[in-house]
Parts: C-alpha cells; structure tokens; sequence
C-alpha cells in the first residue's frame, strides 16, 4: 500500500496553485499540522540548544509566529477551495486515515488562533519561571494534536490524534508544580481523561466489531446492514459519544471542566477551553456525519441525534444554572464553556436524515465555536492577567477594575457580552444563526431551549461587567502595578477581533457552511 | 455614502475621545459632535427622497450591499432616509452637542469615558434611524443600550446600580420578545432578504404563509403583539413603564436628555415602522386595545407625574403621558394622526430634552431636585427659571411652540379616525384631559419653586446659571419655536412619508 493514495500525476486542482505552475504536491494539504508539529519540535530544539540564557520572549514568539503560520496557511487553503466538492472533494492521505477537507482547516483555523493567543499571552504569565521551553512546546504540540484530531478520518487515528491533545494537556494543567490547585486538577484530569479514553477506545472496538473497519467511510457503508450486530454498534456508539463528551466537556463527563479549568494556569484554562473543546467537536462532527449515516443509523434504532439532543438540553441548561451562582470568575466561565458545549451540540442534535438545512446548522456551530474561539480565549487571558496582578478569584475581587485597567476592562466587557449574545459583537450572529438553523431544520424546540438558556447567561456575563464598571473600586487594586504588554496584546486582539467578526461574519459562517454541507454530500 | 460617513465619523471620535486626557475631553466631544450636526443638516438640504421607505418609496442617500448571504436568506448593509427617519437624525444630531455641553458642569470624573459613550450612542442613534435591513438596524438598536447602561450605572445616582440593571434587564428582555416576533413573521414569508422593505411588501402582497403549520393569520398576530409588546417597553407604555423613572431620576442630565430625547423615540419610530407600516391589518384589528392603552398612559402618566416631588421624575412621568399622544396618533391611521404623532416624536424630543436638561441646571446649582426643598428660584436665576417656564409652556402645549403643532395633528387626525368601530372620537376626547393635568402639574411645580418668596434648604450659594448651561437651553427653546411657527419644515416631509401607510391601513 503506497503511502499516499492517488497517484501525483492527476491534476490537484484542490490545492492552491503555484503562482504561474502547476498545483502543490498532495501532501502539502498536510502544510498546516505540519508546520505545528515542526514548531513544537523547533521549540524543544531551542530549548536544548540554548539551556542558559532567558529563552521565554524567543519561545513565545517562535510559538505564535508557528501558529499564525499555520493560520495563514489554513486559511489559504480554505480560500483556494481546497478540499471542496467544487475542486476535486476532500484530499485523503495515508489510506484514508487523514482527510484534509473543509471542515478539517477550518478548526485547524481555530486551533491556530487559539494557540496564537495563549502563546503571545504566556510570555508574561510565565515570566518568573526558570524553564518555560516545554510549555510552549506542550502547548503547540497539543494544538499539533488537535489538528491531526480535526483531520483524521480512521478511528484508529482518531484515538492517536486524541491520545497527542490529552497527553500534554494533562501536564499543562499541572504546570505549576508549587501550586497545589495545578497539580490537583492535573491529577483530577488525567483520571477523568483515562477513564473516557477507555470508554472511547472500548467504543471504537466495539463498532470495529460490528463493521469490520475503523476506516469512518468503511464503517459507513458497513453500517447500512448490521443486523443482529446493530446492538453492539449502537453500544459502540454511545461509549463513543462518552468520549467526546469528555474532550468537550459535555455531560455527562463534563464534571472535571470546572475544576481543571479553575486550577490549571489561566492560559492552559483559555488552551483547553477553547481550541481542545473545538477540536473535540471536529472530531465527533465528521464521525457521527460520516461513519454513521444518521438515515441508516435511526433504521437500526441508534438514534445519536436524540442522543445529542438530549445531552445538548442537558450541557447548556447544567452549565448555565451552575454558573450563574459561581462567586468566582474562573469558575463561571468554566461552567460558561460547558453552557457553550451545549450551544454547539445543538450542531449535531438538530440534525435529521435527509434534513434540509443540515450543513446550515452545523456549518452555524462550527462558525459558533470560531467566533468563541476568541471570546472565550480572551476572556479566559483576561483572568490570566488578573491573576498575574493577583488581585483575587471572586466577582467581588474585581469590583473598580475598569478604573484602573480601562482598555483590558473593555476588553473584558466585549468577551462577556459577546458570549451572552448581545449585538454588536461577534457572538450574537454565530447564536442566530445556529438557532435560526436548529428552527429551519425542525428542531425549534431546541433553539427555544438555547435562546433562553442564552437570556439566563446574560445574568452572570453582566456580573462581571457590573463588578468591572459599577462598583466602587477596592483596596485590592493597589495590587495592580504592572502592564504586562504581551498579555494586554493579546486581549486587545481577541476583542478587537471578536467585535469585527461581526461585519465580518460572512467569509466565516459561508466557510463553516460550505465545509459542512460537504459532509453531508 | 453620507450616511455611513457620519455613522463612521461618530464612532472614530467617539475612540479618539475616549482616549483624550480627561481635560479637555469635553470640549473634544463637542466640537466633534458639531460634524454629524452639520452633517445632519446637510442632509436636510438635500434630502431627495419621496414617500415611505418601507411601501416602496424614494429613499435619498441609499445604500444597499449585500453583507452575508447565507441559509437561503441574504443579511444587507441597507441604509437610506424617508421623510420619517430623516427629522430623527436630525433630532439625534441637534441634542447631542447639546447634552454634551450640558454635561460640562455635573460631570467631573472619568470624563474621557462619558463622553466617548455619549457619541458612540450617537453613532448607533443614528444607525437605528438609518438602518433599512433588520439585522443591520437591530445591531445598532441593541448597541445603543450598552452605553445607556453604563451611562445610567457608573455616573448615575445613589440608586444607579438598582436603576441601571432595570433598565437593561427590561429593555433587553423587550427586544428578544421583538426579534423573535420579527423572525416569526420573516420565516413565514417567501423573502429572502432581511431588508423592512421588501419584508413590507411582501405582507402587503398578501404573501404570508404558515410555519411549523401555524397558520398565516396567528403568526401575523402573534408578530403583531411580541414586536407592539418589545416597542412598548421602549416607548415605554403603562404597564411596562417603570423602568423609565428609576432610569431617569438615577441618570446624569445628559443621559436623560437623550434617553427622553431619542432614546424613547426609538420605540415609536419602531412601532411605526414596524407593528403599524408592516402589519396594517392587525394594527387595526386590535385599534380599541391599543387606543384604550395610549389613553391610559397619558392619562395615568400625568396622574403619577401630579403626585411627585421630584421635579425630575416630574418630567420622567410626564414623557409617559407624552408618549401616549403619540401612540394614539398612531393608531389613528389618518395623514394627521401618524404623521402629528412622528411630528410629536421631534417636539417632545425637543421640549423634553429641554425640561431635563433646566432641571439639571437647577439642580447644579442647588444640588437638590425636591419641589419642598426650594422656592422664589425665579429671583436667583431668572435666565434659566424663565427657559423652563417656556418649556413647561412647549409642554403644556401653548400655541406656536413645536408641542401644540404636535398634539394638535394628533388630536385632529385621531378625533376624525375611522379605526376602533368609531370609538376614536371618545379616546381623543379622554386623551385631552391629559393636557389640563399637564397644565396641573407644570404650573403648581412651577409656582412652588420658582415663584414665591426665595426660599432654598440645602446650604448652596444660589447664583445665576452660568452661560454655558443656558445656551443650550436657548438653542432648544429657538427650535422648539420655530418649528412650532413653521412645522412644515418637517411635516411636509412627514405627511409624504406617511401618506402610503395610512393608506395601507383602512381597508
């Protein structure tokens, strides 16, 4: 078996062209996870090679220039139509085991920006630490992971893909190995994290054993007859969907996100929340569309849709009640991404066989989890900030902070009202579009459901803007006396971004679509 | 292109001023806001347009450009100016400068901020009047609330936390109720743009159809009633109206003027556009409800406005009763009664940001709004007393002052209204009784604080109002009259825009 499939003679149309030659070669629709992969191994090389000096601005920026790399490089793709029906369909590599399509670049786009982020804003969260190299490293090489994750098509990949995003993961969140809350939530993770990654791969060898291939398009075409195998499919499936509930933090494994996200660094919090959660969703995206055909799937009694219906009623309505009566920010935004989760579950609940509006709906959480990709991580580095000042954990803590942190404060201010939905921001055209999908698409109860989880939110977002601009400030802000200009960048950037994703919402949400009407061909 | 460079224009000074020293950032503001005034006046005078822009009408300055296209349904940037919106932006653009100078005197911490939301509302002011595609107009309709939340929040009152979360927990929750009563309606209908319209039109063309198997006629209804119930809120109509003085009395004065000025006219501008030019036939199929409301708002508002002390909660209360005339305008259905109650909406503007802003000028000077707590003001500072006994005259509605011109259309297009099975004749004749408690409590506040012997409780030296603060004042008592001597200066405009919705109305 060759290494790579279809032969390079045939016209690569799907790749972008060199400018005035031919198209690329097949594999550089690998460029993306590539250029993760060899920056992570530039940053552990940097690392070794200069073991004496100060290496955390040079890490930083290695790091973030890797990612922005591979941003432009997703996105390049993603405008040349790579990967598209309309240019020749997905581009599989290595049998089948890795599919670069729509989908698969643009949450490596989501990735990247994420990673981006939490990069340029680790610099000075992680400035009094001696070794900072293989945090960087971990934390690309996860996004590398995660990558991979949106670009496999073979279960067996899948779970080696999902092995390379949990694996760092794990010692990110434990990072700060003086810090008992770190190490706790490492520990707490990595248990939660070993017990799902038995469950998932139990899942796929169950479902192996009901096809006889862990190839996704294989298991498709398998799962049209089962027969009396349909049983141990439909427990596959289900153990399978435990799995993804875990890496999106979903219930019903949702239950470590907020003490992880709590006690792992902010920016770990901010890399988990966002990119990892996203990368999750790619994931279950493409193996419930197309290893389960949802028309066969329902035939033989495994209904996922009502699976995910459930579980997405269950996510949104649990993390919106639980944080509105957080008194600590981290812990609300925490209990915030498992309400999000919920949201962008509505991208696989509110499908139907044969459903018109299936890409639309899903094209809309995919566009929902980029638009959260930057209001999430922004928020989540805004805490970082806070805590690098030390100011303290609870809403009350924050009391006044406009008043001497304005820029970072309206920064703050857009992520929280972004997230709650409001026009102008970002976050309002990705919730309507998602529900207007959900109603288009016959699920108007779940988008009822939604919408009014999404008033509740407004509650607690408000909270914090309240706490920021209203109150009286505290004696605590006297604690405030640096400018970490880094950390401040980054935030600045994921505000200024979340609110012209707004006028900009169209490349985005026709991207998101066209990428998931796709899956559905 | 004007249109979008004055948006642009007000949100890149309303960034500058926000970064501007706290010193001088008030003069900032106010010579930056003088530029959408002009340009607002320039405007006017070339304004082109003919008929309503929403039956199909002229537009002058339109733009229109395809923004996302996705789903089946294409979201514009659509802008342009009828009749109807053009004397709002006008109104948005003349307060401005106004409650920015204003604002001089009484705000005196994180200066930069203020200011900068100030024209950032501005800019979105403007937008909501503009915005001719639904997402586009609801995007600036909900980013004008922001900064009135923190307006009202950071440099509001004692009560200013209580005050500023009503009225974002209640403005926000109308516009939910609104949008899904909008999207009810787009969803039934064979459009595929979110544009008002081509939505207008379609209804007109008989084309609503059922969704999710609700037939045509309940979701024309159900929309009808979620979009009048998100606008009353904003109007703010009785029973949905106690948001209004807690925001009003917590306010600083400039906020107020704009929240009674414009901010309050954004509902009726929406009802208008929306219950009432899109949906005629259910306007009048439910004309006695909501005549019977518009009657109880201007009755009960001034009876509430009569039981107050505060002479700011005076003029909250009394905006409710206003508001009421022009609900009742509306839902006549005649030349003169939508277009008396649109001509309504720029007086009470007017005469309202007037009376906040005198009342703001009395109370920078003897730190206390309690009708009890002061008398003989009229000796101390007779510039100002005699400008807020013009306005409460404007109020009152004395002729040749914008009020009369404005009640007066009303009463005469309501009184003469085929709507409501003939009752509209009674409610017009109820709704008058409004205007002799007007009067009621115009006068005896006024009698009690600024005539009389010279009596003051608070320990203030009392000094004529400096100049700055009565300027402005006088710039909107000249508007107030010359529009009351030459209404025409908008109501011609007006009636033209009006004309096809009354049309559209009886049948």
């Amino acid at each position: 078996m060759s290494i790579i499939q279809s032969s390079t003679l045939e016209p690569l149309a799907a790749l972008p062209a060199q400018t005035g030659g031919a198209p690329l070669p097949e594999w550089t629709a690998l460029g993306p996870i590539l250029a993760l992969v060899a920056t992570g191994l530039l940053l552990l090389g940097w690392d070794t090679v200069f073991p004496n000096r100060r290496t955390n601005t040079e890490l930083s920026v290695i790091a973030a220039v890797g990612a922005l790399v591979t941003l432009a490089l997703s996105g390049w793709y993603l405008a040349a139509g790579t990967g598209r029906p309309a240019t020749g369909g997905a581009i599989t590599l290595f049998a089948e085991a890795i599919t670069i399509d729509g989908l698969a670049l643009f949450f490596t786009a989501i990735v990247a920006v994420v990673t981006a982020l939490v990069a340029v804003a680790s610099r000075d969260y992680l400035d009094d630490h001696e070794t900072p190299g293989e945090f960087y490293s971990l934390v690309v090489l996860a996004a590398a992971g995660m990558a991979l994750l949106a670009s496999a098509s073979s279960l067996a990949t899948i779970f080696v893909a999902l092995e390379m995003v949990s694996l760092p993961s794990y010692a990110l969140v434990a990072y700060l190995k003086e810090d008992r809350g770190s190490v706790e939530a490492g520990m707490k993770y990595f248990l939660v994290g070993a017990v799902s990654s038995a469950i998932f791969v139990f899942g796929i060898s169950l479902v192996y054993a009901a096809t006889g291939s862990l190839v996704l398009s294989d298991v498709a075409a398998a799962f049209g007859d089962l027969d009396d195998l349909a049983g141990v499919a439909g427990v596959g499936v289900v153990m399978m969907i435990g799995g993804f509930a875990f890496k999106t933090a979903s219930v019903p494994v949702h239950f470590w996100a907020p003490e992880v996200y709590e006690g792992a660094p902010a920016p770990v919090s901010a890399f988990l929340s966002s990119a990892s959660k996203a990368a999750g969703f790619a994931v279950a995206f493409r193996v419930f569309t197309e290893a389960f055909p949802i028309a066969d799937a329902v035939a033989v009694g495994i209904d996922w849709p009502l699976v995910f219906a459930v579980l997405a009623v269950l996510t949104m309505t649990l993390g919106n009640f639980a944080a509105a009566v957080q008194t600590e920010v981290k812990r609300m935004l925490a209990y915030s991404s498992i309400g999000h989760a919920g949201y962008a579950l509505i991208g696989l609940a509110a499908l139907s066989a044969g459903g018109s509006h299936n890409g639309a709906v899903m094209g809309a959480s995919m566009a929902h989890l980029f638009v959260y990709g930057f209001m999430n991580t922004g928020a989540f580095l805004f805490i970082a900030m806070v805590e690098s000042w030390g100011v303290g954990r609870t809403f009350e803590d924050y009391a006044g902070l406009g008043s001497v942190a304005p820029m970072a404060s309206v920064a703050m201010t857009v992520f929280m009202f972004s997230l709650a939905g409001l026009p102008p921001f970002g976050g309002f055209f990705s919730k309507y579009f998602l529900f207007a999908g959900a109603v288009f698409n016959g699920f108007w109860w779940l988008a009822a459901i939604g919408a009014l989880n999404s008033v509740l939110s407004l509650y607690y977002y408000s909270r914090v803007v309240k706490a920021l601009w209203i109150e009286e400030p505290t004696d605590a802000l006297s604690a405030v006396d640096s400018r970490p200009t880094a950390l401040y960048g980054a935030v600045i950037v994921a505000a200024v971004a979340t609110v012209v994703v707004l006028p900009g919402f169209g490349p985005v949400i026709e991207t998101a679509e066209a990428a998931a009407t796709a899956l559905f061909g | 292109m004007i249109i979008e460079a004055l948006i642009a224009f007000t949100f890149v000074s309303a960034m500058a001023v926000l970064l501007a020293p706290d010193e001088w950032a008030g003069r900032l503001a106010f010579a930056l806001s003088l530029v959408p005034f002009l340009g607002s006046l320039f405007l006017w005078a070339r304004f082109d347009g003919s008929g309503n822009a929403l039956t199909g009408g002229e537009l002058a300055f339109e733009t229109q450009i395809d923004w996302i296209d996705v789903g089946g349904y294409t979201i514009q940037w659509f802008v342009g100016l009828d009749g109807i919106s053009l004397p709002l932006v006008v109104l948005t653009a003349f307060l401005v400068p106004l409650a920015i100078v204003s604002a001089w005197t009484p705000i005196d911490e994180r200066q930069s901020q203020f200011y900068g939301l100030i024209l950032f509302m501005e800019a979105n002011l403007i937008g909501v009047f503009a915005a001719l595609d639904f997402f586009a107009w609801f995007v600036f309709w909900e980013a004008v609330l922001l900064p009135m939340y923190f307006l009202i929040g950071v440099w509001g009152g004692p009560r200013r936390k209580y005050a500023a979360i009503k009225f974002f927990v209640y403005t926000n929750a109308a516009s939910l109720v609104m949008f899904l009563g909008f999207m009810a309606l787009v969803f039934s209908l064979p459009v595929e743009t979110f544009g008002l319209p081509e939505v207008t039109q379609s209804i007109a063309a008989g084309e609503l159809g059922s969704f999710y198997g609700i037939p045509a006629e309940t979701i024309g209804l159900v929309s009808f009633v979620a979009m009048f119930a998100g606008f009353a809120v904003k109007v703010p109509m009785v029973p949905v109206h106690t948001w209004l003085p807690d925001a009003h009395v917590e306010a600083p004065t400039p906020a107020s003027v704009l929240l009674a000025g414009v901010l309050l006219k954004m509902g009726t501008y929406a009802l208008l556009r929306f219950n009432f030019t899109m949906l005629p036939e259910q306007a009048s199929a439910l004309a006695v409800p909501i005549a019977a409301l518009a009657v109880i708002s201007v009755i009960y508002g001034a009876m509430l406005a009569l039981a107050q002390q505060d002479l700011k909660r005076i003029v909250a209360y009394s905006s409710v009763s206003s508001m009421g005339y022009v609900i009742l305008g509306l839902i006549a259905f005649t030349v003169y009664g939508v277009g008396g109650a649109t001509f309504q909406m720029v007086a009470h503007g007017l005469i309202s940001g007037l009376m906040f802003m005198a009342v703001g000028v009395i109370y920078n000077a003897t730190h206390t709004r309690m009708v009890t707590d002061m008398s003989g003001l009229a000796d101390r500072m007779p510039v100002a007393v005699w400008i807020l006994v013009a306005g409460a005259f404007a109020y009152m509605g004395l002729p040749l002052m914008a009020g009369f011109a404005g009640e007066f259309y009303v009463f005469v297009g309501s009184f003469g209204s085929p709507v409501a099975n003939g009752l509209m004749p009674v409610f017009t004749a109820l709704a008058m009784f409004g205007i002799v408690i007007v009067a009621g409590y115009l006068l005896f506040a006024m009698q009690r604080t600024l005539f009389g012997p010279f009596r003051l409780d608070t320990d203030y030296e009392l000094g004529r109002a400096p100049r700055r603060e009565t300027l402005p004042l006088a710039a909107l008592l000249v508007a107030i009259i010359v529009l009351g001597i030459a209404p025409d200066l908008f109501f011609e405009m007006i009636r033209e825009a009006v004309v096809p919705v009354v049309e559209g109305g009886v049948n």
